[in-house]
């Protein structure tokens, strides 16, 4: 199964560039097209389930504007 | 300490090291090369930091680098050098960083030569890197008192977080005179609280020269004038010889002045009732001394090395109250004793007129001696 | 006994501590932000935020001392390597950096960085290399492409009038007072990776003493190149690589063991 991620992209950074969205290699990133930040950009934001927290686009965005989470399953013995 | 022969370049150098220089980025030109050559061996041996830039241009943005981290730093060069390094000063003058500059003058415009000369008088003490600054200028005329205003540069410089120039001719340099060296300073174990030196344990800071909006590039030039108003009313420093009943007084700093004050001796012992003022600072210049001297004086004449530059400073400060003359000798020549006294024979017998501008008048007569 | 597996979120990237929360002036796609968000990390992970004392040049980045928290001070246009060395003589044990661009580093101040490099000083600098002057609206820089339009090469660069582009680090690393020179690109995740590996191994060299460290990083102008940011990766990619190819010029042996 594939690892499932999160990311959010900070609106005050973003300046959508597209650099994220063409470097997703799960292709689930683009500009929202309804919303605009303070600076009259149109965020990046995910569209799509699929995200795995690569975290190629935290690598690539100019603005470090993108926090990346990962699902980590860890399994542990209990007791019963 | 004891008096010894010193060589003005090296005296000079050695006076800083006394005064706790820390670290010295210079460039090698004639008249000045022996104050490089002896912080190349002192500064080492002492552990603190030298280099020998790639150029003017290199040393200045290399005190400049020092002097933002509260170092005690001085360079040195001579007037091309000066000219390259006017962009450095400037910024140093906007991030009102401390620093010293010895300039030894000498002829030019251009190239020139290597002789001695007193024309970089403008481009030191009116200016010379853009911008609203001024800098603190001293004149030695004597190696002794060039070691003494060397250590002086240092603290003046601090106390104002200003430049302070001891600007000084290729013979003041060259020359070899006894001096007394004061003993060695101890080093600062403090740095200033405006410095950059690592953001340990402390809000980070940074110094630039920028002040993009311009009210606040205003208010920082407000704030740098204000402090030139201290150092305006604190710092004048001038000698005065002979003048406590003179009728004519001659002005001339360094070594024309000290030419001068030859020429000066020689008109008193001929009777001529004659005086000397010597600026020592030039920036901030005697106005007040100038001032009072023009109320009880009949003429004055100025000397320099140069077509005339501190003559317009004189002119402003005697507020056209009497006639002012001038004597110059230009591109690297050094009057004589006897120059200056056929001046003050000619200033004490001629009727002297305020038409035009004195410049003009010495030209004429200079046209006539030759 | 059961075995349960819980899930919980791992924080997998964040902003690195050594950049202030200040939003960039720099274009949109701008790979100055790439290439400052690398050095902050690497300052992280090496502790070296309290010792660091930046050098801001002249050009787009000329108020990077807004964007690192740490430390700086402002060069005039090329003295960058000049003040950091009054900096990195007068504190030697500091960690000193300069930050500056095409026409900062190899043209006004060519002089300055080839001599920094000469005289060894354990410096790093950062040469941010995007083929154009782009502060002042996209003129000919020394990195200039042959045939590429600029503003002040409007029918693309003539080697026969404006000769042709400098390639600054192999040259700087002909120098023996260079211990870590190196070029790297911005252009995608992998050459990313890469760029910050030699980030690492310039700060360690200066940390180690061995010497002059450059980091050049080819990087990209969507505004002055007239594309946007995405199209401009490939340009960047296709054009510029050929002539400015990657790789670590001068490696000091000490380093060259080195495992990050």
């Amino acid at each position: 199964m594939p690892v499932k991620g999160r990311v959010v992209v900070d609106d005050t950074y973003c300046k959508g560039c597209e650099v994220c969205v063409a470097a997703c290699p799960q292709e689930v990133l683009a500009l929202s097209e309804t919303r605009l930040n303070s600076k009259g950009y149109h965020p990046a934001e995910l569209i799509a389930a699929g995200c795995t927290g690569c975290g190629i686009c935290a690598i690539v965005c100019p603005d470090v504007a993108i926090t990346v989470y990962r699902e980590v399953s860890k399994a542990s013995p209990v007791s019963i | 300490m004891t008096r010894e022969l010193w060589k003005g370049n090296v005296a000079i150098a050695e006076a800083a090291i006394r005064a706790g220089l820390q670290a010295y980025f210079g460039y090698p030109i004639t008249p000045q090369t022996e104050l490089l050559e002896w912080l190349a061996g002192r500064l080492p041996e002492l552990g603190r930091a030298f280099v020998q830039a790639e150029s003017e241009l290199g040393a200045i943005n290399m005190v400049y680098g020092a002097a933002c981290t509260g170092t005690r730093v001085m360079t040195s060069s001579s007037s091309p050098g000066v000219s390259l390094m006017m962009e450095g000063l400037s910024y140093i003058a906007g991030t009102e960083v401390p620093m010293v500059l010895v300039d030894m003058m000498r002829g030019g415009p251009g190239l020139g030569n290597i002789a001695p000369a007193q024309a970089d008088y403008n481009q030191i003490v009116h200016g010379g890197g853009h911008g609203d600054y001024r800098a603190i200028v001293l004149a030695p005329a004597s190696v002794q008192e060039a070691v003494d205003l060397t250590v002086l540069a240092f603290d003046l410089a601090e106390r104002y977080r200003s430049i302070t120039v001891v600007l000084a001719d290729g013979s003041l340099g060259q020359m070899m005179e006894p001096a007394e060296l004061p003993e060695m300073r101890p080093l600062p174990t403090t740095v200033p609280d405006w410095a950059v030196s690592g953001a340990v344990g402390r809000e980070r800071r940074f110094l630039s020269s920028i002040y993009l909006n311009p009210p606040d590039e205003e208010a920082a030039n407000l704030r740098i004038l204000r402090r030139w108003q201290q150092v305006q009313a604190s710092e004048v420093r001038y000698k005065e010889y002979f003048m406590e009943d003179a009728r004519f007084a001659v002005v001339g700093f360094g070594s024309s002045g000290r030419v001068a004050l030859s020429a000066v001796r020689a008109a008193r012992a001929e009777g001529i009732p004659v005086g000397l003022i010597r600026p020592v600072t030039l920036n901030p210049f005697p106005v007040a001394v100038i001032e009072e001297a023009a109320k009880q004086v009949d003429a004055m004449l100025v000397v320099e090395m140069n077509a005339g530059q501190m003559l317009d400073d004189v002119l402003l400060a005697s507020k056209a109250r009497i006639p002012v003359e001038f004597y110059g000798r230009l591109g690297g020549v050094v009057p004589f004793p006897d120059e200056i006294l056929d001046e003050i024979h000619w200033l004490s017998r001629e009727k002297l007129s305020a038409e035009g501008h004195p410049r003009d008048r010495w030209l004429a007569r200079m046209a006539r001696m030759n | 006994m059961v075995t349960m597996t819980t899930e919980f979120e791992k924080l997998v990237y964040q902003r690195p501590v050594s950049l202030t929360d200040m939003p960039t002036h720099y274009c949109p796609g701008c790979t100055h932000g790439v290439a400052h968000r690398l050095i902050a990390e690497v300052i992280d992970e090496m502790g070296l935020r309290e010792r660091t004392i930046g050098v801001a040049s002249v050009g787009c980045s000329v108020f990077a001392y807004n964007y690192f928290d740490f430390d700086f001070v402002q060069a005039p246009h090329g003295r960058a390597p000049a003040m950091a060395t009054g900096v990195k003589r007068s504190l030697p044990d500091r960690i000193v950096l300069t930050y500056q661009g095409d026409g900062d580093m190899a043209s006004i101040g060519m002089g300055e960085v080839v001599h920094a490099a000469a005289r060894g000083e354990n410096i790093t600098v950062f040469f941010i290399n995007n083929a154009n002057y782009g502060m002042t609206g996209g003129q000919m820089a020394p990195t200039t492409l042959p045939g590429q339009k600029t503003t002040t090469s409007p029918n693309g660069r003539d080697v026969e009038l404006a000769g042709f582009p400098i390639r600054a680090s192999e040259m700087i690393a002909t120098l023996e007072g260079a211990s870590f020179i190196s070029r790297r690109s911005l252009h995608d995740p992998k050459n990313i990776r890469l760029a910050k590996k030699a980030i690492r191994l310039a700060f360690e060299a200066q940390v180690r003493g061995l010497g002059f460290s450059l980091v050049e990083l080819l990087s990209i102008c969507p505004t002055n190149w007239g594309m946007a940011p995405v199209e401009s990766l490939k340009w960047l990619e296709e054009r510029m690589l050929p002539y400015f190819p990657v790789g670590d010029y001068k490696v000091h042996p000490a380093l060259a063991g080195l495992r990050i």
